[in-house]
Parts: C-alpha cells; structure tokens; sequence
C-alpha cells in the first residue's frame, strides 16, 4: 500500500496533510457522515408522515391551490447553482487558487442560498395567505414541518458559510503561506480545510434532501 | 498508483453533475408544466429521476463510488438505506393496513 | 400582552409545589439538596476544582463518571417515585390513599422519563465512556469536546426534570406522551412540554454520544485490535452507539411535531384538522423498540466481561456471541409493532411484527447459552459483579420468556394495558440493565478509583436488589393476569389487595436496596485504604482496562499497547509478560478543557425551561448562546496540551516500581487487604 492510498477519507478530498492529520481529517468526516446519516433518517420520518398526512386536508387547500411551480423551480435551480459553486469553492481551495477566489465562490453560495430562503418565506407566506397556514390541516402542517426543516438547516448552513469565509479570510487556506510559525499556522489551516469539507458534505446533503421535496412535496402535489 | 486527479478532471465531475442534475429535474419540472404524459406515468418518471438525480449527487458532488477506498462510507450509506427503508416502509405498510381497516371504502 | 407575561411568560404564583405535602416536601428536598451542594462546595472552597477538574474536563473518563453521578442521582428520585407508588396502590383499596389521581399521574410519568433517559442512559453513557476507550487502548474518543457536550445536554434535561419538582406541574402523559392526551386540549399546563424539553435535550446528546462512539471504535482502536479481537463489552457499545445514532431521530420527530401541536397549533395529532395520533404512536415506537436494545445491550457487554473475567476463562462462544449482538441491533428495527398490537391494524401486520419479536429470542437465547457456558469448568467466585449476573441469568430468562408470550398478538390483546405488561418489561430492565450497570459500576469501581467497594454491602444490597425485585414485581404478573390495568390510582376488586400489599414490600425492600448501595459507598471511602489497588488489575481481568494503574493516568496509556488476540492482557499475563517495559517515552497530545460543555448546558436549561414557560426571550437567548458558543469555540487556536516525554516516563515508572514492591495474590485473596491490584494469574 503506498502512502497515498492510505491517505484516505470518505467523500470528498482535499488531501495533502501527513499521516496524523490525516488521521484526523478520517475520524472528523467519518463523524460527519455518521451525523448526515442520522439527520437523513430525520428527513426520512418527516417524508414519511408528509406521505400518510398528504390527504389529510380537512376540507382546506390542497397543494393545486397552495404551491407555485414557478417558485418550486427557481428554488430549485438556486440550490442546485449553489452546490455547484460551493463544489468550486472546495476546488479552488484544494488546488490552491487566490484566497479571493475561495470567498468569491463561498460568496455566491451564500448569495444563491440567500436567495433560496427568501423564496422559501415568500412560498410559506403566500401559503398561509391563501388560507393554507401551519394550523390549517394536516397536509399543511406537514409541509410546514418537512419543508421548515430543510431551510431551518440551509439557514445553519448560511450562518457556516459566514464563519468560514471569515476564518478563510482571517488564517488563510494555503498550507505554504507562512513559513514562519509553520506547524502551528498548519494544524489551524488543517483545522479550517477540515471544517471546509464538512460544510461542503453538509451543503451538499442539503441538496439531496431538496431532490426529495421538490420532486414528491412540490410535483407530487402539482401532478395533474 | 495513479496520480492525484488535476483541478480540470476534478471540475469535469462537477460539470457532469451539474449537466445531468440539471437535466433530470427539468425533465421533472417539463412534464408537470406540460403534463404531456398521464398522472400515474408522470409520478413513476419523477420519482425515477430523482432518484437518479440522488445517485448523480452522491457521485458528482459527494465522490462517492465503488472504489475500495470509499467503502467505509458506502456501507455506511448503504446500512442506513436499509434502516430508512425498514421504518418508511413499515411504517406505510401499518398506516395502510389501519387505514382499510378503519375507514369505508370509497365504493 | 402585560410586562409580567413579557417577563415570566406562564410562570406565576400557582406555579409553586404547595398543591399537596408531598409535592412540597419533594421540592423543598430539591431545593435543600441543592443549598447544601452549594454551601458545602463553598465550604470546601471547591468550586474551582469542580470546574478545572470536573466541569470542563474532556477526560473520557471524568466525563464518564459524571454520567454515572447523573444516573445514581435520578435513580434514587425515581425509585423513591416507585415505592410511593407502591405504596398507593397498597393502600388505595377500596378508598383513595394518600395520591390524588393527578399527581399519581405525574409520579407515573417522571418515574418512566427518568428510569429511561436520565437513570439508564447516563448509567450506560457513562461506564461505556469509561470504559470503552480503555479496552480498546485509546487515549480517549474521537471527539473529547463534543463527548462534553453530551453530557451538558443530559445535565440540563435531568436539570429541567428537577426543576419541574419546584414551578409546575409535570405531565401526566406517561413516559411515552401520546397524543391526543398531551395535546393542547386536554393537557395545557406546562407539564407536558417540560417533558418534550427534557427528551429533546437529552436526545440530542444521546445522538451525538452514540456518534462519537461509534468512530471511537472505528478509528481509534491499538494496533492490532482488530474487530473480531475486540473484547464482547466493545462489541456491544458499537452496537449500541449504531442504535441511537438511527433510532433517537424518530424521537426528536415525535417530539418536535407534537412541540409544533403545543405552540403553533398544528394539527398532527389532534382529533381535529385531519391529524392522526397513530402516526405519533408510531413514530415514537420507532424510536422506543430499539431504545430497549441500547439499554440493553451494554449490560449484555458487561455481563460478557463479568462472567469471563469471574470464570478465569475466555468466553465461550465468542463469534456466536459477537453474530448474536449485531443480529439483535438490526433485529430491533424491525419488530416496533408489538407495542401496538392493538391500534387497529390487521393481522397480517400483526402476525409479521410477532414472528419477528419472536427471534430475537433467538440470538438471545445463544447468549444465555454462552454465558453459561462460560462458567462451565471455569475457576468461578461469587464475587458481587457475578451475583448480579447469576440474579441477571435466572431472573432475565423468565422476563424474556413473559416477552415471547406477549410477543403473540392473541395473549397480547389479553393483557395489554394491564400491570402485566409492567412486569414484563421490570422483568426485563431492572434484572437486564440495572443489574448489569451495577455489576458495572462494582467490576469497574477499583479501575476509576483505586480501590474496591466493600464485598459484604455488597452482597447485602445485591440480595436485597433480587429479593425487592422478586416481591415487588412477580405480584404484578398475577394482578395482570387478573385485569389490573395499568397506571390505576385506587380500585374495587378485593381479589387485587393481597398482591398490591406484597408488591408494596417488595418496593420497601428496593428502596433498602438503594440505602444500602449509599451505605456501601460510605463504608468503601472509609475503608479505602484497606481497599486499595493501586496496581490496577484486582479481578485478574482479562482485558486492556487492568493492565494500566486504578485510576488510569488522563492520558490512560504512557504507550499505546499492541495488541494480538483476543483477551489482549490475559495473553501477556499467561506469557508472563504482564508489564512489558516500552523502549521509549514520547509526548503525549490530549485536548485541553473547555468550557464549551458548560457553556451548552446552561444553554439548554435556558431555552428549555424558556420554551416551556412561554418565556421568550429566555428561550432565544438560550438559543443564541448555543450558537454563539459554538462559534467562539472555532476560533479557539490552542486546544491541545503536551504532556512531555520526561513526565510521562516518570509516572509510569512510579507505577512500575509499585507493580514491583507489591505482593501478587491469587483469587482466594480476591476479596481480602492483601488484594493490592496485582494478580498472580490462575492455570485452568
């Protein structure tokens, strides 16, 4: 086995570290998939009693009346805009490029996942003004939570992408920097690369899930 | 050993990605915008094109494939695949079950 | 909206416990309990111990054993809550007793909330913290610091429970809630939301344990530990930390939605709007048939070390043993029905869900097995950790056979909801995971402390435990059988009065038990220098954990151990080469305190009992603190100290001159002064 093979960890890779870092780089995203893992059977339950509550309408609005597919789909295509950009921010990080190239593409995911929450209030806003609120049936308390969820956690991931633009900002991604303080100054660039491709898995996972609720919440509902 | 993939082979599997992601929602999004298709015909491509799209992702943006070095996660993902597949199902399965039992049928 | 709402939010003077005596007398013992603790910190001018050494500790096993302070306390809450149940029920023939049906509720429903989450979880929480990361020759888990936070996110749920004795009422929904009964409509104190707080809290840390633990064993285990070397204990702990990782998420949705019922009016669960309780009974059940295999696993782990170590024998049966622990983690997902045979689905379902209940008797029954097994030929002393397993043995199998007849839908339609159910799963719990957390806490005391609890108290309360257990519980078998329904304040039927008078013995019996573990403990400190084993290994143990100093330096090896077999210390012992010297010292990295655990408990507290009270900017706060405290902890650049080379090189040769001035006893002397730790291994 050479050494690189070894030199493994789950998913994505940024990969230049030594043996020990990389140690640590595994147990931390090995610890992260763990937690995707638990938070996706989360998602899971709350498709499920979106699934047995979908015709619960108690004689109120039903997904024809609520949704707008024009808004499902920018949303869509937001999202989707954003994991791409953030897989070009772990790119341009991984290989070095301009720390203003990382926090421009850390930047405009932030922008475009902005730009997705600000549909997602106006959707829940006009939902509940076409007499369709959280309190209204079962159907639409479902979909409050199910879609709720996923932007409660988009917004965690947004308050992430802040911290780590400023921690990019503040210590640099480039291990060669500085050669003086190098092995102090290595381990908070480690630090900052690891917590980079957490976010990235993060951010990522988040877009899978919204695989899940345009295609059966949003389409589902609007099929005709 | 092959060497470490270059910035333009990595930024390919994006691209890819984002082509094919892309692709397969529109598909989705076209066919309830349009509905060329029947209901039941139209829910059976969607809900195959997202999982697709679900396998693109976990390909193209999460790098996760057959590779020895991936298996750890592989199973990771896959053992958790089945658990949600046990509690979704089961839990459709019973709602169903109670569900005929308890109310009229539509005839 | 009035200031004093703005402020206090729902808190006002009715709020305090003066609805009955026993409810003051409850919170007053709260409220002095906790005067005393900080009067007596103050006296002993040891609150800046309590935070370096304890608070912000990321010590796996400091962590660990404030898990199990935890357990202990609430244990002795809850138990308390038992006998006077009990009691009532003694009583209540025919006549009302001394509990109003209301506060008979709330004592029904925090006994169940805090025997599962807050006295059986942190009591296996902890002696896996302990003790795991030392059998698999770690420095400790994967992530001290959020090992810390768990334990602040258990702290605060058990501290909201406490809480609950002293402002409002709790809810008397049961341990498990359901809905429709703790909706808004019929429940609209605070009761039940202290109750979703609590769990939420607790949930959450329980998640991120069995995360942590779960990597600790996959990434963190000595060189050479492979997985079918790992001693049975970690196998289980795997096992476990895989169930909450899957199973606390439909708990946190149950809750959560039922939270969404509370405060935003939806309509889940209600009668009305479309909602469907069945989903709640489901979801929650989803979560609760694994939650009784995390309990009851590590006790099955513990079990494993104590019948081997106690036999002077390997196990017998290990691979069966180790195919047995993962076929009843993934059976578990599967078999959640049977707490609700009778909900209305048809018998197809049923039948399914009950044939599945039924084999995981199977595995089970191979452990049984193999534990006997075990004993077989083996150099066996009944020493207290392997009474509490013969007493697990005999008393486990009957429960688990009163589990195969209710596992059949047709018995179960018999009695369910009747007191015979509250047999079954006593039978199960008390003699499964609290006999095997206190075989734990005796088998695992001399490593944290350095030295043993004393035999004779021991055995007292170990009879005491069984004997308790036997007349408190076996009565309820015949009251099921009888008709006694479940959670009953007082009845009619005469037939019911002689049992309820034995069971309510029995409960006396128990709580006598519980004094006499205190008496124990008292005696073990006093005595603690005749106790003493400071050269680690009292039991002639089998495995990593023995073959460091009690208690275990923080770093827990001065070099990492090679391992290459299984029972990796036994080996070197029979090679007799117990101790092998290292060739060089190195520095040790462990992670520095933080005070990021604190920090997230207070946190929890605030938005807990913020949400609860409707005290809104109490919760957001809380909230905001969390955050903000995650957040500051990032930008913390030194969270690793250097212990050198040199301090290292000079403990453990300290440890290694005591090894060689002290006398080696063989397992007559087990149990006697002479017993300094350091075992003369037996030939079988």
């Amino acid at each position: 086995m050479t050494a690189s093979a070894t030199r493994r960890h789950p998913g994505l890779n940024l990969d230049h570290g030594d043996e020990a870092a990389q140690l640590q780089t595994e147990e931390l995203m090995f610890g992260f998939w763990i937690f995707l893992m638990s938070d996706l059977v989360l998602f899971a339950l709350l498709f499920a009693t979106f699934g047995t509550l979908r015709h619960a309408l108690a004689g109120g609005p039903g997904p024809q009346t609520l949704f707008e597919l024009g808004s499902a789909a920018k949303e869509t295509a937001l999202l989707l805009a954003s994991s791409f950009t953030f897989g070009l921010a772990t790119l341009s990080m991984k290989h070095e490029h301009a720390t203003g190239a990382v926090l421009g593409w850390m930047g405009l995911t932030l922008l475009l996942g902005a730009g997705f929450l600000g549909l997602e209030v106006h959707d829940f806003v006009s939902m509940t003004d076409k007499g369709g609120g959280i309190d209204r049936s079962a159907f639409t308390a479902a979909t409050f939570a199910l879609v709720g969820t996923h932007g409660l956690h988009v917004t965690f991931g947004s308050l992430w992408i802040v911290v780590m633009m400023i921690q990019v900002g503040l210590i640099g991604h480039r291990r060669d920097d500085s050669p003086t303080h190098a092995a102090g100054r290595r381990k908070l660039v480690d630090r900052v690369h690891n917590r980079m491709l957490r976010l990235a898995l993060f951010w990522h996972f988040l877009d899978i899930v919204w695989i899940g609720i345009f295609s059966f919440v949003y389409l589902g509902g609007l099929a005709r | 050993m092959s060497k470490a993939p270059g910035y333009r082979d990595e930024l390919r599997s994006y691209v890819v990605g984002i082509v094919l992601a892309v692709l397969l929602s529109g598909v989705s999004f076209a066919l309830v915008a349009w509905h060329p298709a029947s209901l039941r015909t139209t829910l059976w491509v969607i809900s195959v094109a997202a999982a697709l799209q679900a396998l693109v992702h976990f390909r193209c943006f999460l790098h996760i494939d057959l590779s020895r070095q991936k298996r750890d996660d592989l199973s990771l993902i896959v053992f958790s695949v089945l658990v949600i597949l046990l509690m979704v199902g089961g839990s459709f399965w019973i709602y169903d079950s109670q569900m005929s039992l308890m109310q009229p049928s539509a005839a | 909206m009035s200031l004093w709402h703005a402020l206090f939010g729902k808190l006002g003077y009715d709020a305090l416990p003066f609805y009955s005596a026993i409810a003051t007398g409850a919170a007053s013992m709260v409220v002095i309990g906790a005067l005393v603790t900080v009067a007596g910190l103050t006296w002993f001018g040891a609150w800046g111990t309590l935070w370096r050494e304890w608070l912000t500790s990321v010590d796996h096993k400091r962590i660990g054993i404030m898990y199990v302070v935890i357990a202990l306390v609430m244990l002795s809450r809850a138990l308390i809550e038992g006998c006077l149940m009990r009691a009532q029920q003694a009583v209540a023939y025919d006549q009302k007793g001394f509990l109003t049906p209301d506060h008979f509720s709330q004592l029904f429903s925090t006994h169940g909330t805090i025997m599962i989450f807050f006295m059986a979880m942190p009591f296996l929480i902890g002696v896996i913290n302990f003790v795991m990361p030392l059998q698999i020759g770690a420095r400790d888990v994967s992530f001290p610091v959020l090992n810390s936070v768990s334990l602040a996110l258990t702290a605060a749920g058990a501290a909201l429970l406490m809480v609950s004795l002293c402002l409002g009422k709790f809810s008397t929904g049961g341990w498990s809630g359901y809905p429709p009964y703790t909706e808004i409509a019929y429940s609209p104190g605070v009761g039940v939301d202290y109750w979703i707080w609590a769990l939420s809290l607790s949930s959450i840390g329980t998640t991120m344990t069995g995360l942590n633990f779960a990597v600790t064993i996959y990434k963190k285990r000595a060189p050479g530990l492979t997985l079918m070397r790992m001693p049975l204990f970690v196998w289980a702990a795997l096992c476990t930390a895989i169930l909450m990782v899957f199973a606390m998420p439909p708990l946190t949705v149950a809750t959560s939605l039922l939270a969404l019922d509370r405060y935003a009016g939806a309509h889940f669960f209600t009668n009305g709007g479309g909602g469907n309780m069945m989903n709640y009974v489901n979801l929650f059940w989803l979560f609760g048939h694994p939650e009784v295999y995390i309990l009851i696993l590590p006790a099955f782990g513990v079990f494993s070390e104590v019948f081997s170590t106690f036999s002077a024998k390997a196990l017998y049966g290990y691979t069966s043993l180790v195919i047995a622990v993962m076929a009843i983690a993934v059976l578990s997902f599967t078999v959640w029905l049977h707490h609700f045979f009778t909900m209305g689905q048809g018998a197809d379902v049923n039948s399914a869900f009950g044939i599945a209940t039924m084999l995981i008797g199977i595995p089970t029954g191979v452990k049984i097995y193999d534990w006997i097994a075990t004993m077989y030929r083996g150099r066996v002393r009944f020493s207290v950790p392997l009474l509490y397993a013969l007493a697990f043995l005999i008393l486990f199998a009957v429960g688990g056979l009163s589990g195969i007849l209710l596992a059949n839908p047709g018995v179960d339609y018999q009695v369910h909801n009747t007191v015979f159910l509250v047999a079954h799963f006593h039978n199960v719990i008390i003699p499964g995971v609290l006999f095997g957390m206190l075989a734990a806490y005796h088998y695992w005391f001399p490593k944290a402390f350095g030295f043993r609890l004393d035999e004779r108290w021991g055995r007292i309360s170990c009879a005491l435990w069984t004997a308790g257990f036997l007349l408190a519980f076996m009565p309820l078998y015949v009251l099921g059988a009888m008709g006694l329904p479940r959670r009953t304040v007082s009845y009619t039927e005469a037939a019911y009065h002689p049992w309820t008078l034995i069971a309510a013995g029995g409960a006396a019996l128990l709580f006598a038990a519980l004094a006499s573990l205190i008496i124990q403990l008292v005696v073990s400190i006093r005595h603690r220098a005749a106790l003493a084993v400071p050269a680690g290994d009292p039991w002639d143990g089998r495995n990593l954990e023995w073959s460091v100093a009690a208690p275990p330096p923080e770093y827990n090896f001065a070099t990492l151990p090679h391992v290459d077999g299984i029972d990796a210390f036994a080996r070197r012992k029979s090679a007799h080469d117990a101790y092998p010297a290292p060739p060089a010292y190195e520095d040790i990295e462990i992670p520095r305190p933080s005070a990021l655990g604190p920090a997230i408990g207070i946190a929890g507290v605030a938005a807990g009992f913020g949400l609860t009270w409707h005290i809104w900017w109490m919760a957001g706060l809380g909230l905001l603190l969390a955050i903000g405290a995650v957040i500051a902890r990032s930008f913390v650049r030194e969270t690793i100290e250097v212990i050198d080379a040199a301090t290292v090189a000079a403990e453990d040769r300290a440890w290694r001159a005591l090894l060689a001035s002290e006398p080696a006893v063989d397992r007559d002397a087990e149990c006697a002064s002479a017993n300094r730790g350091l075992a003369l291994p037996e030939a079988v």
